[in-house]
Formats: structure tokens, C-alpha cells, sequence
């Protein structure tokens, strides 16, 4: 294995497009270092890129959002009083990864990179419709986070391909989020579910929404249906029951052995309602 | 002085200072089983099956031991043939021999000069399988058409026509079963069933061994019972038990889990083979979780009479238990023997069948057998009181077993602490706390013999008046405190002026492991009588010096004095000066004793837990917990109340989320702590404890066995809980939130 620490995102991209074998870029490792132990996935270039000026910062954007640094972990995330205004749901997703000692490292890139159908973090991230910046062999583009997972562990990253940061968009007036997962225990698992709901109201009328779905699909999906199906309402019951058939429709989990289809099914109409209420809850205090 | 008068005011019994062990083990500073290394260390890896059942066709290491580094491969052909009974199963268990019985199962070993090699190795190693229809249920595995896992291992018990992979048969009782149901106003029958559940140790299994051509042997190991191991792996591998030389390490959890060997001998055969390098062993969690003892998997029918106002007439129980391939690993006699102890019951009969299946080898899990056993009966017992309208306290109080009573496996009862128990439970003020919406209250009882065993314990007066004491059973639970202060107790000195050691298979005579909550008990009860001996002499070496009679010289405080004013104006000889002569008045002064200890006393406990189902989820809350049991005397009060908490939590995992997920291919595939689904800290509130104390007359201080009885009644006391919060009774274990929710909304729909 070659372990390399480049100095800019084009040397990374460089290292990794010219390497032939199994690649990997480390950020928090986290999942690199654990499949690595588990002997999962052994790479022969390891490309760490916490060497890169600039990968710890949060910056605002020009438009208003947020530019979060790729090795910024959950706790550093969860610690920073202006994302955690305007994006509750996205740091509450990524705060619920691992334990102490696993946000101290995990990164937001790196759960959305690892491209587990389950990861915690990317659903708030479709919600807020998140950009990634992208640097590679073609040059660089943004692409939407919801156009990354490809399947389970496979993104739609060409090959050296690297994310330099990601972008939130202006959270704007009136606007929450909120996201919710299942799991049995209380932590240290695995999401069975998890749903990210983000809203944006004109006093009780829901006028924009975005609901993305974890855990019940290949990859983690933006439910449009979902959003439809409560945009223009004020959250009745109607409206949460229109909001749950979506979400239910929308999903084709499968039975394993952290839940079964059936249950996946159940448990994505409840927490998509639930998670609807804390946003749309959330959204009445936001001001402009 | 009276032994069963609580009222004693003893110096340091039932204080709480701080554990000899807690520095080393805060600071880093324990050694645990991977702690030890040796100067020319090899590693080992292990080769395992990945099918359930497979015939082992050909097994080529050529690959692995090309490798540079690569010091010695195993099979099952290094290993003595011609082994019988439990030695053999212990042995096909260590290496498969023809078949592997169960995925994960071991077939070859591997040992080179590091980790990574060694599994690199291992990966080389080409086995040729050809594979068996495999059965992991135990139901499944009673049918026709179940394959058979090896043919002819059942005993004579096993009545004509059954299937041949049920092995064993067991019945008891006593009473007129049908007058007794006859007599009823309530019958009532249902069927149950629970899931295998790790012990789930922090601490994998790990070892160092060594062993030259010469058969002798070194093992620096983590273990419950260094003299099991001793015994264990020389049958294994054909050598003496007395050139073996077992020490143990600093020990991360057992719960039963480490009386027995696993892989163990492969270190020493591997040494052996590789010119008597010493070969560290150090299991992973999926290995501990595929290849280690679980408990065993249950399915049970209970049958119980019950009058209107709560006398049970009669109760009979049909258990079937899996543990694994091998004969004699559930504990299915356990079962049968708890399930109906708490109660005197005029009529009562028991049966029980062990199965086979494609599992790993079970092996004892805290009170084993009897968790299961609560379930089924304290589930049935919940049920029947509230279709009668009854309090189930009171009814188990009602029907409690007594001083003087028949147990329901057979003997009668001495002094036993049920009733304190129950009587503590019902007065506590956590079950006046007023519920909310979907919110339930469950109770349970709960019962363990508790075990005295063969025991050997020294005990020697240092020169300085200190003391050391040499004991046989590894600390898992705070017992090197516990048994200090029975000795300082009983010697009048400081708690901090004895140093109990856990010593080397060479150092004492055989000992049993740390096993059915033995350690304070047993060991416990030598030491007093070894400190008794060391008094003696203390005595007799001042009488010396004093010229007078040893009989006229008695021991206080710490000192010899003079009987009486008849015996002579001698100040007090402390054990200070005694030490510090000793050279010159004699020679050294020791105790030791040694004996099958008997006089043990059964723990009663009883549990009462509140719970939160989310009727939209099936996910249960614990919001309180409450866990009151018998010690007879708790030595150190809060080493008992840990025991009583780690029960329940254990068993609270039990019902709630862990178990065993096996693929239609047989495979495990929840080999991780991600996914296998112990209870995390933030899982639970803090578990209340009550100490009952009803001293039991067959130890110096009313010490009985308190760390098994704890994992009894959580998982009928969850399914009482969540019955009454949903409504829906659950009679399958886990009760993780999909079966839950999946109950919930059967019975909505009626
Ligand atoms: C004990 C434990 C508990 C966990 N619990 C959870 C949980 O509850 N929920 C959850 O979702 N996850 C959980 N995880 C998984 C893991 O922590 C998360 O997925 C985490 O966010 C990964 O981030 P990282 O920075 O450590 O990623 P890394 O391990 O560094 O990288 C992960 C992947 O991302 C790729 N990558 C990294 N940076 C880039 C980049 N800039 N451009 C392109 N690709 C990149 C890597 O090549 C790799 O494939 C847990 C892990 C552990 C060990």
C-alpha cells in the first residue's frame, strides 16, 4: 500500500487518477481504517487529505450559505453556532454518526463518499440540497449531493474524482429542517431508517419542501412525491397522511438482519411525519 | 456468636472499601490474556469453516507454509485420536475433525512471526468442502426430515423414534399431576420460545502457550478456571495435566463463558509443532461471536393450575434446547430444575430434550438454563393472575418456597430468603410511581442453586505482619476485595494489609473455576479457615514465648493474648511482632484449606421494570428498573449491587435486541457488536438495587452466590411490562421493535 499526503486537491486528483489499483482518499478514516482492519477493502493508494490547506475551515459563502471544509468532523460541525442555526437537520443527521471518539474524526464527505444506503448524514444534506464541489482529470464541476450515491458503497465519482468541499445553500426566511432515524438502541447502530425533511413556510402554508429517504433503497433517495405531497398544505392530518403514503410508496427496502421490508415500510411513514413536524415546527421560529 | 445474626457488628464486612485491582485496572496497568508476550513469539491465526455444515475433503497448507515467516500449520492429524465423550466433543470442537459442524468452526491454525502473516496465511490455507444440508432451529431440527449432524450420539435416555440429532432425555417430578390440574379454577398452557445470546465479554479470548517436545507445558491465558484449562487442553492433546502450567491473566468479563476451552490448545499445539516457539492466540469479535460459547436456544411449553385465589395446584414444563453439535452443552437439566423453584407446588413434572444443530458449542451463560426457564413460567404465571384479577406479587408470595420446603428439583430447602424478597419488592416506592400512556409495569421472580466446588486456598503471615492469600478462582467481580476482607475480618487487621493473590495451576491444589457464583462463597469460606489455622499457630508461637499453655492464648484484634487473668499478665503480641519472629520461634506461619465446599446457599431474586413501548414503532424505553435479591450477606455491598445491575442489563439485552442472525445459508451474519445488539450505556436508566440480607448458615459470614440469580427474571419481567403497556403479549424473544410493532398491530386488527 502507498499512502500519500498531497498539499492540494489537484495533486490528490493527479495521484489518484494516474494509480491503477484500489484507491481511497482519507478524510476522517473512519470507515477507510475500519474496512481496512476488517480486511474489506485493503487499497494500495491511500490519499490522506488532511494535508491540504483549508480542509478544517467553514466559510460563509458569498450567497449566504455555508463552504464546510471536507475533514471538518462531526464534533467540530456540531460546535458551529452558524450551521447549526440555519441547518439543525443536517448537523443532527451527522451528529448521530458513530461516538464521541468516532465524531472526533467523521466527516460529512466521507459518510456521503462511503455510499452506504444508511449513512446518517446524507439525507439532511439532500433535504438542504447540498452541492459538492468537484475536482478531477475533467476538470472542476458542482454537483448535487442527491446525483453522488450510485448504489450501495458506489458513487457517481469518475475516477480521480475528488470533493473539495461541500456547499449549503442560503437557509432564507421561514425555513427548517430536521432529521430522524430508527434504530433499536439509542446509539453505537446503524439507521434502519432515517428520513430528512426541510421546508420552508409562508405562515401555516408549507411552500417548498424537500424529503429525502435513508435505509429503504439502494441508495438514498430525494422524494419529490414526498415534498409534493405536503407543499401547499398547513401539515394537517390530510397532508401527513399524503406525506406517508409517498414516502412508503417511494421505498423498496429490504429484510436484513437490522429490520425486515415490512417494518422498513412502517417505520418510514412515522418518522416521515414526525420529522415533518419538528421542521415545520422549527420553520415558524426561523426568522429572516 | 450467632452466624445468622444480622445485628454483628463486624469491622469490615458489609463496608465498601475501594477494589485491590482498581489502580491497575483504571491506570492501564492490567494485564489482560493479549498483555502477555514472550521473547521469540510466534502469532497464530485460525483457519474456519465458512458453511454451517460441510465434509472436510482436503485440506492444503502448501501455499501457507511457502510463505517466509511461516513457522507451523495445524489439523485435527497433530491431535491424539482415540478421545471419548466430553473430551472428544472438546477436541472436534478445538479442530474439526471430517466435518465442520457449525460456520466458523476451526479446521486449521496457523502460526508465523506476526499478526499480519499469520492471517495472511491463513488465507492460503486451500480447504476443500463439500457441503451438508445444514438446521439452526431447534424445532427444525426435531422434524423428520431435519438433516441428522452425527448419528448415534444420543444416550440411552432418548425414548425410541425420535429424531437422532435429539441426544438426550431428561424427566422429573413429584405429586398427582392431574388431580392437581383437576383441583384447578384456572388451566393454562402456552408455548415459548428464546434465542442464543452471547455473553458478550469486553474481553476476547486470548492466550500465550508453550510447549516443547517434552510435553511440558506454560499458558498465560484468560480464563474463569486456570485448573479447566489445565485439565481441558491436555486431554486435547494427549499430554499430563501436571506439566501443563496454567496461569491466568487479568480477566474483561467470562459470565461462564470462559470455563471451558475454545482454542486454547491450538497455541500450545502449534508451539509444539513450530519447536517449541510460544504462540500468542488472540480471537477477534466475529471469531468470538461465531466460535464461542453462546448460550443455548430454547422452545418450551408450560402447563399451570391455578385456584381463584392464586394457589397453584400443579405446573408441568416441556423444554427443547439446542447447544450447538455436541452432547451435554445446553443446559437444558438447569432449565428444568429452575423453571418451578421458586414455588412449592403440590404436583409438578418436568421434561426435557437436548437437540443438535449447526451452531457453535454453547456454553454456560450466567445461571444457565434458568433465564429461559423464567421466561416461559413467570411469562405463564403474569398471565393467569390478571385473567383472575390478581396481584402477581402476592401471588408469588403466596406460593413462595420456604425453609423446609420440597424444591421442585427435588431437595428441601434450609434457610432461603424468597419470602424477605418478595415482601422487600412489594414495599418499594418505585412501584407507586403512577404510569403514563403506553407505559407498563412487569414483575418477575428468579432463582440459582449457586455452587460451592472443589477448593483450595493458602494463606501466609509475611514478616512483617501482612498478609498474602493464594486463591484459585479469577476475580471477575470484585471477589479479591471481598475475600481480603473476610481475612482481615477474621485475622482483626487492616483490610489493606492483605494482598490476595490468584495464583498458577503449580501453586495450590485443584480448583474449580469462578463458576455458579462461587468465588466470594467458596473461596471465600477457605480463606477464613486458613486465616483460623494461621491464628492457631499465632497462638501457639506466643504461648511459646510466654511459657504458658497454648489453650490459655487467645486472638484479638489482631494480636495473641492471655486467655484470661488465670493465663498470665502478658501484653499483647501483635501479628506484627509474631511475623517478624517467626523465623526463629519455628519457622514460617501459613493456613491453607482445602475441601468440596458444601453448605451453599440458593439466591432468590426479584425484579420489577416500568417500560415505554412506542405504539407506532414497537420500540420498548426501560424507564426504571428494580432488582432486589437475597446475598445472605453482602461482604462488600457494592460489588453485590454490580452484580445485580450487570444481570438485569444482560438480561434486559436478552429480551430486548440481541440475537443470533443466520442466513438461509446457515452463515451468522451478525458477527460485530454493530449488529448483534448488546444494550449500550444510554440504553438504560440507573438499575435500582435492593440487598436482602438472609445470612446462609453454611458459610462463616451468611455468604451466598450472588452473580448468577440477577439475569433470571428480566426477560419474563420485560414481557410483563410491555404486555401491560400494549396490551400484546410476547412469548418469542427478542422483542425488538419489528416483532413488537408487528404484535401491536395484529391485535389492532383483532
Ligand atoms: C464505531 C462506528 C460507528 C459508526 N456509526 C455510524 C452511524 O451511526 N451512522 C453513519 O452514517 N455512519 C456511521 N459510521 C461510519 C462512518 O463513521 C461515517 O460514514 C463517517 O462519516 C465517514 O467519514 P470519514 O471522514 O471517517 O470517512 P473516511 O473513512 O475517511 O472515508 C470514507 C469514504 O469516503 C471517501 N472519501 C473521503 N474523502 C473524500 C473526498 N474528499 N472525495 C471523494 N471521496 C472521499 C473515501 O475514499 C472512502 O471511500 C460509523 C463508523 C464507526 C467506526
Amino acid at each position: 500500500m502507498r499512502f500519500h499526503t498531497p498539499k492540494t486537491f489537484e495533486q490528490a486528483a493527479a495521484i489518484a487518477a494516474g494509480a491503477s489499483g484500489l484507491t481511497r482518499f482519507l478524510a476522517g478514516g473512519t470507515d477507510v481504517l475500519v474496512q481496512l482492519r476488517a480486511a474489506i477493502v485493503t487499497p494500495d493508494d491511500l490519499i490522506d487529505l488532511k494535508h491540504i490547506p483549508g480542509v478544517k475551515d467553514i466559510a460563509r459563502t458569498t450567497e449566504g450559505g455555508w463552504r464546510i471544509g471536507i475533514a471538518v468532523s462531526g464534533a467540530e460541525l456540531g460546535r458551529h453556532a452558524g450551521v447549526c442555526a440555519d441547518w439543525p437537520g443536517v448537523v443532527e443527521g451527522m451528529q448521530l454518526v458513530g461516538s464521541t471518539q468516532v465524531q472526533g474524526r467523521a466527516t460529512l464527505v466521507g459518510n456521503l463518499c462511503n455510499g452506504s444506503p444508511a449513512a446518517d448524514s446524507v439525507p439532511g444534506m439532500m433535504a438542504a440540497g447540498a452541492m459538492v464541489s468537484v475536482i478531477g482529470p475533467q476538470g472542476n464541476r458542482a454537483v448535487a449531493v442527491e446525483d453522488i450515491p450510485a448504489g450501495p458503497s458506489r458513487t457517481t465519482l469518475l475516477p480521480g474524482e475528488v470533493i473539495t468541499a461541500i456547499i449549503l445553500p442560503p437557509r432564507g426566511a421561514h425555513g427548517g429542517d430536521a432529521y430522524l432515524r430508527f434504530i433499536p438502541r439509542t446509539e453505537m447502530d446503524i439507521a434502519v431508517v432515517g428520513v430528512a425533511v426541510n421546508l420552508r413556510r409562508d405562515g401555516a402554508r408549507i411552500i417548498e419542501a424537500r424529503i429525502a429517504l435513508g435505509a429503504v433503497a439502494p441508495k438514498i433517495l430525494l422524494v419529490p412525491a414526498a415534498a409534493q405531497a405536503i407543499i401547499g398544505t398547513a401539515l394537517d392530518a390530510v397532508a401527513l397522511a399524503a406525506l406517508s403514503a409517498a414516502a412508503i410508496a417511494a421505498s423498496t427496502p429490504i429484510s436484513d438482519k437490522r429490520g425486515t421490508a415490512t417494518f422498513r415500510k412502517d417505520i418510514v411513514g412515522v418518522l416521515v411525519q414526525r420529522a415533518a413536524r419538528i421542521a415545520y415546527t422549527r420553520a415558524e421560529g426561523a426568522s429572516a | 456468636m450467632p452466624k445468622d445474626d444480622l445485628k454483628t457488628a463486624y469491622r469490615l464486612v458489609g463496608t465498601r472499601p475501594n477494589r485491590p485491582d482498581g489502580l491497575d485496572k483504571v491506570t492501564g496497568r492490567a494485564r489482560y490474556g493479549a498483555d502477555i508476550s514472550a521473547p521469540g513469539m510466534l502469532h497464530a491465526a485460525v483457519v474456519r469453516s465458512p458453511h454451517a455444515h460441510a465434509r472436510i475433503i482436503r485440506i492444503d497448507a502448501s501455499k501457507a507454509l511457502a510463505l517466509d515467516g511461516v513457522k507451523a500449520v495445524i489439523t485435527r492429524a497433530d491431535f491424539p485420536t482415540g478421545l471419548t465423550g466430553e473430551d472428544w466433543n472438546l477436541q472436534e470442537n478445538t479442530l474439526a475433525g471430517d466435518v465442520a459442524l457449525y460456520d466458523g468452526h476451526a479446521v486449521a491454525a496457523v502460526a508465523a512471526t506476526s499478526k499480519l502473516l499469520a492471517q495472511d496465511a491463513a488465507r492460503l490455507v486451500e480447504v476443500e468442502y463439500e457441503v451438508l444440508p445444514h438446521v439452526i432451529d431447534v424445532d427444525a431440527a426435531m422434524q423428520p426430515d431435519a438433516p441428522v449432524i452425527r448419528a448415534g450420539t444420543a444416550d440411552h435416555s432418548v425414548p425410541e423414534g425420535m429424531h437422532p440429532n435429539v441426544v438426550k432425555y431428561i424427566e422429573f417430578g413429584h405429586g398427582d399431576l392431574e388431580a392437581g390440574f383437576a383441583e384447578a379454577d384456572l388451566v393454562r398452557a402456552q408455548s415459548y420460545k428464546t434465542e442464543a445470546t452471547h455473553q458478550g465479554y469486553i474481553e476476547p479470548h486470548a492466550c500465550l502457550g508453550q510447549m516443547g517436545a517434552d510435553g511440558k507445558g506454560e499458558m498465560w491465558v484468560c480464563t474463569q478456571g486456570q485448573w479447566y484449562i489445565r485439565r481441558m487442553c491436555s486431554a486435547v492433546l494427549g499430554t499430563e495435566a501436571s506439566q501443563l502450567r496454567v496461569t491466568p491473566s487479568e480477566i474483561g468479563g467470562g459470565f461462564g463463558g470462559k470455563t471451558t476451552i475454545f482454542m486454547e490448545p491450538l497455541a500450545l499445539a502449534l508451539s509444539r509443532k513450530a519447536g517449541g516457539r510460544p504462540v500468542k492466540l488472540v480471537m477477534s469479535r466475529a471469531e468470538v461471536l461465531r466460535a464461542t460459547g453462546p448460550t443455548a436456544s430454547a422452545s418450551m411449553d408450560v402447563k399451570m393450575g391455578m385456584k381463584v385465589d392464586g394457589t397453584i395446584t400443579a405446573a408441568s414444563v416441556n423444554f427443547r434446547m439446542q447447544g450447538g453439535a455436541f452432547i451435554g452443552s445446553s443446559p437444558v437439566g438447569e432449565a428444568l430444575s429452575c423453571a418451578l423453584a421458586c414455588y412449592t407446588v403440590p404436583a409438578v413434572f418436568h421434561q426435557g430434550y437436548e437437540v443438535l444443530a449447526n451452531r457453535p458449542k454453547a456454553a454456560a451463560y450466567r445461571a444457565p438454563g434458568s433465564p429461559m426457564a423464567a421466561f416461559a413460567v413467570e411469562s405463564l404465571l403474569d398471565e393467569m393472575c390478571h385473567e383472575l384479577g390478581l396481584d402477581p406479587l402476592a401471588v408469588r408470595l403466596k406460593n413462595a418456597a420456604r425453609e423446609g420446603a420440597k424444591a421442585s428439583y427435588g431437595p428441601t430447602y434450609n434457610r432461603i430468603g424468597l419470602v424477605e424478597t418478595l415482601e422487600a419488592t412489594m414495599a418499594h416506592a418505585n412501584l407507586k410511581v403512577p404510569l403514563g400512556p403506553n407505559q407498563g409495569r412487569g414483575a418477575a421472580a428468579g432463582f440459582w442453586f449457586n455452587h460451592g466446588g472443589e477448593t483450595s486456598v493458602s494463606l501466609a503471615i509475611g514478616e512483617d505482619g501482612t498478609v498474602t492469600v493464594s486463591v484459585g478462582t479469577p476475580d471477575v467481580g470484585g471477589s479479591r476485595a471481598s475475600l481480603g476482607m473476610m481475612t482481615a475480618e477474621t485475622l482483626g487487621i487492616a483490610y489493606e494489609s492483605v494482598r490476595v493473590n490468584i495464583v498458577e495451576t503449580g501453586a495450590l491444589g485443584v480448583n474449580e473455576p469462578t463458576h455458579g457464583s462461587r468465588a466470594t462463597f467458596a473461596s471465600g469460606l477457605a480463606a477464613v479457615e486458613a486465616a483460623k489455622q494461621a491464628i492457631a499457630q499465632m497462638c501457639a508461637r506466643a504461648a511459646a514465648e510466654w511459657g504458658i499453655d497454648a489453650e490459655a492464648v487467645e486472638w484479638l484484634d489482631g494480636a495473641a493474648v492471655p486467655a484470661g487473668p488465670n493465663a498470665g499478665k502478658f501484653p499483647p503480641m501483635s501479628i506484627a511482632e509474631i511475623g517478624a519472629k517467626m523465623g526463629s520461634t519455628g519457622g514460617p506461619i501459613s493456613g491453607h484449606h482445602e475441601v468440596t465446599a458444601g453448605g451453599v446457599g440458593a439466591s432468590f431474586g426479584a425484579h420489577v421494570v416500568d417500560v415505554e413501548v412506542d405504539p407506532e414503532t414497537g420500540r420498548t424505553t426501560v424507564l426504571r428498573y428494580l432488582v432486589v435479591q437475597d446475598a445472605g450477606r453482602a461482604i462488600h455491598p457494592a460489588y453485590v449491587e454490580g452484580q445485580y445491575q450487570g444481570g438485569a442489563v444482560q438480561g434486559i439485552g436478552w429480551a430486548l435486541n440481541e440475537e443470533y442472525v443466520y442466513g438461509a445459508d446457515g452463515r451468522l451474519q451478525n458477527a460485530v457488536f454493530l449488529d448483534y445488539r448488546i444494550p449500550v450505556a444510554s440504553d438504560l436508566p440507573m438499575i435500582d438495587t435492593v440487598i436482602v440480607e438472609v445470612p446462609n448458615p453454611g458459610h462463616p459470614y451468611g455468604v451466598r452466590g450472588v452473580g448468577e440469580t440477577g439475569i433470571t427474571p428480566p426477560l419474563p419481567a420485560l414481557a410483563n411490562a410491555i404486555a401491560a403497556a400494549t396490551g400484546v403479549r410476547l412469548r418469542s424473544l427478542p422483542m425488538s421493535p419489528p416483532k413488537v410493532l408487528a404484535a401491536i398491530k395484529a391485535n389492532a386488527r383483532g
